[in-house]
């Protein structure tokens, strides 16, 4: 599932991922920005969350792999009365573990999560998260007052973590009904010198986990990549060998806790690759050291950036690894990185990507 | 009061294809609410959940421009034609 800017664009390959067939795009002219696929359900349910600059977000689903798509007549998302919100956009759709099998989290702006018990069809507001005290302080980032990441532990279903620009990185250890800030590591540059670690307040871009280590968490930021060992209680840096500690993506191999990936940009101020060259960087030792990728990238000076959620893994092993670019391409490689090549081009810029190996 | 509800293109699929229908209400409001007893979906595109007209939402009665929110309450008069549109501002 391919979410661009102006639509919806679904690729399938039938011969493992060797080759792609691509869909007519759905939802023309919405921003899709973000998809979803939820395997734990038979049959697999979709989701596409777009929004149009006239006529607002919405959120639908499709239990035939895209061939139709339900909107359900009661808003799925919304704000209850009395909060005086309105939804702006849906920036994820998360499923829970299979241990939750009717659950599914959803980031919200302006920044909010909510939850669904009966599979992604009706939402609830997480009114733990709504009422914290910290949330007139949360400023928006560049792209909105996003709520973009939601991760849930995968065994422990009251830990769960969310990621905010620019409020942070935050964390429920009773199922949402009370949140934390877990930031404590984690620079805000912009800060004057003496205010540089806040309890909350930075510009985290995106989060990474692997369910089989769900103590280590990976953090792009803005400006800063990060890892945790105690479920972000403390953050480390793990940008040597990096180009550039700014980015958005930051994706951890489906079945290797200790390799992550990342699309680094020159600078906020110069969203394009270092040096104008197209690399996925890699590192396999969990951040201690990272090596550039590019076999199978273009190789002429290349301009094009890596949305937060453009880049993911599917459940293949070998997995398979893919990123979508604002200039409409998505790539992806299935022998770890060491070679890319084009599922599809000249499509409209990237925001959203999800891909699922299905039987 | 019956009106009559003129839609944009880009509507037309949340009111099964059609290009024009009827509604009841005397009122902008009223109507609005009629829409998201009967067409929900498409009410949702015009009104976000705290009943504010989206931003980027033309409404005119009979030619005459409603302006936002504040205006919602402009009566509609028996026969009346609501004509709905993008702004060029919201896209």
């Amino acid at each position: 599932m391919i979410g661009t800017r102006k639509g919806l664009v679904i690729a399938r390959s039938r011969d493992d991922r060797r080759s792609w067939a691509v869909d007519d795009i759905r939802f023309v002219n919405l921003d899709v920005y973000s998809v979803a696929v939820d395997a734990r359900r038979d049959p697999v349910r979709l989701f596409a969350g777009a929004g149009s600059g006239h006529w607002g977000p919405l959120l639908a689903h499709s239990d035939d792999l895209g061939k139709t798509w339900v909107e359900p007549e009661s808003a799925p998302i919304a704000f209850p009365s009395g909060t005086d919100a309105a939804l702006v956009r849906v920036w994820q759709v998360q499923p829970a573990p299979a241990n939750q099998p009717d659950v599914v989290y959803a980031g919200v702006e302006p920044h909010a999560l909510f939850r669904s018990d009966d599979g992604g069809v009706n939402f609830s507001l997480v009114e733990g998260l709504w009422n914290h005290p910290h949330r007139p302080k949360w400023t928006p980032g560049n792209g909105g007052a996003c709520l973009h990441t939601v991760l849930v532990h995968p065994t422990d279903p009251q830990r769960l973590w969310v990621a905010m620009s620019a409020a942070g990185v935050y964390r429920s250890d009773d199922g949402g009904s009370s949140w934390a800030p877990a930031n404590r590591g984690i620079q805000a540059y912009w800060n004057p010198e003496d205010q540089r670690f806040p309890e909350f307040g930075q510009c985290v871009h995106r989060l990474g986990m692997h369910p089989e280590r769900p103590q280590r968490l990976y953090a792009q930021n803005h400006f800063g990549v990060y890892r945790t060992d105690d479920g972000g209680d403390n953050w480390q840096t793990i940008e040597t060998d990096l180009p550039s500690t700014f980015g958005f993506p930051i994706v951890v191999h489906p079945q290797r806790p200790e390799t992550v990936f990342a699309f680094p940009l020159q600078a906020d101020g110069e969203r394009m690759p270092p040096q104008a060259r197209c690399r996925v960087y890699r590192s396999q030792d969990a951040g201690a050291s990272w090596h550039p990728l590019s076999s199978g990238l273009p190789q002429d000076p290349y301009y094009g950036a890596v949305l937060r959620d453009a880049m993911c893994a599917d459940s293949g092993d070998p997995a398979g690894i893919y990123f979508g670019t604002r200039l409409g391409e998505v790539y992806a490689t299935r022998d770890e990185g060491e070679s890319w090549n084009l599922v599809v081009n000249h499509v409209p810029d990237v925001l959203s990507i999800r891909a699922a190996l299905l039987a | 009061m019956t009106c009559r509800l003129v839609l944009p293109a880009a509507l037309r699929d949340c009111a099964g294809g059609r290009r024009e229908l009827e509604a009841s209400g005397t009122t902008v409001r009223e109507v609005l609410d009629d829409l998201a007893l009967h067409l929900p979906v498409l009410e949702r595109r015009l009104r976000d959940e705290s009943g504010r007209l989206r931003q980027h939402v033309l409404i005119f009665v009979d030619g005459v421009g409603v302006r936002g929110s504040a205006e919602l309450d402009t009566p509609v008069g028996v026969d009346a034609e609501i004509f709905v549109a993008p702004a060029v501002s919201g896209g």
